[in-house]
């Protein structure tokens, strides 16, 4: 018996990363936009997807994919909009991985415009997992406080991205939007920056419009 | 904790490696882990220490080589390591930046003992 030393060199995020581009490029092909969002618990996921269902449903076709360690109450509320929802029930796993968006392929409608992917609420481990997004978004909400840029980096840096929401709620927290906004920019000076308030619907529109922005883009690019 | 999917995407990889080897056991696997991987070292070492039980890796143990997040300004060409994450040159105020290390998650190598 003896020892020997082997060179191997492989990434342990590889696996994820191939089925992640598998996913890619086929809903690409397809004409699909996909947005992988991402934030803490309570930052507004949910409600931001009602809110811009409003906007989006009249005119193109949507589906959300809901990512939850326990229920399906975001899903249902989803399906209450009349959008169709999947959701996956993690049942502990603090985060999406893209096996899972895999699994659920031959239930997503090949007419789709837009695949929202509903992440795990939090901050720190969805954002190392590639789900085959083209978009992938960070939502800060308001009383989380103004510091999470710095303190959560790779949520931003990996994000295409920034949606600060429940701005309404600003005037009564101490959040400086601005000093959130350049310490966001610090970290990744290409994020794309929004600001929204689903309660009064500040912002939604331009979002809803970013959205519909990158769909023509991948469109033309798949012409 | 997500370092526990990653510590089993790891097994997968060590146990294929060691099967085209065939090798008996795993003794020692090293790990790069870069600034900016979005993980703990000391919890991947817990989780590799559950996970290896009953395990071609039993007797194994892990190392960490941690990467510094390194910097290179596309603009005025200079090389920064970097201790917070601000990606904007200190030299000329550039954020025409590129990441050269601190992302890794790599399996580096193995100690395998084989007959």
């Amino acid at each position: 018996m003896k020892t020997k030393e082997v060179m191997v060199l492989e990434d342990l995020l590889g696996s994820n990363k191939k089925i992640a581009n598998q996913i890619r490029k086929k809903l690409t092909d397809k004409g699909i936009l996909t947005i992988n969002l991402l934030s803490s618990p309570g930052s507004g996921k949910t409600t931001l997807l009602e809110s811009l269902s409003e906007i989006l449903a009249p005119e193109y076709k949507m589906a959300v994919i809901e990512g939850d360690i326990e229920t399906e109450r975001d899903a249902e509320r989803i399906r209450a909009k009349g959008i169709p929802a999947w959701q996956i029930i993690t049942g502990g796993a603090c985060h999406l991985e893209a096996k899972m968006i895999g699994k659920l392929f031959p239930k997503i409608p090949a007419d789709l415009d837009f695949l929202f992917i509903e992440n795990v609420g939090n901050l720190v481990c969805p954002a190392s997992f590639d789900l085959g997004e083209n978009i992938r978004c960070v939502l800060l909400s308001i009383p989380e406080g103004d510091d999470k840029p710095k303190k959560y980096p790779k949520a931003f840096t990996t994000s295409h991205c920034l949606i600060i929401s429940k701005t309404d709620l600003a005037p009564a927290l101490p959040f400086n939007i601005e000093q959130a906004k350049k310490e966001a920019l610090e970290i990744n000076p290409n994020l794309k920056l929004l600001t929204t308030s689903a309660q009064s619907g500040t912002g939604i529109k331009e979002l809803a419009e970013y959205f519909i922005e990158s769909l023509q883009k991948i469109r033309r690019t798949n012409a | 904790m997500h370092e526990l999917s990653l510590i089993a995407n790891l097994f997968e990889i060590m146990e294929e490696k060691a099967a085209e080897k065939n090798a008996r056991k795993i003794t020692h696997v090293v790990l790069q882990v870069g600034k900016l991987s979005g993980v703990v070292p000391e919890l991947l070492i817990t989780a590799f220490d559950m996970y290896k039980k009953d395990t071609i890796a039993s007797e194994g143990k892990l190392e960490i080589k941690e990467v510094p997040l390194k910097i290179l300004c596309r603009d005025c060409k200079t090389e920064v390591v970097k201790d917070d994450f601000v990606f904007i040159c200190a030299k000329c105020g550039s954020s025409n930046l590129k990441t050269l290390s601190g992302m890794e998650l790599y399996l580096e190598k193995m100690e395998l003992e084989v007959d």
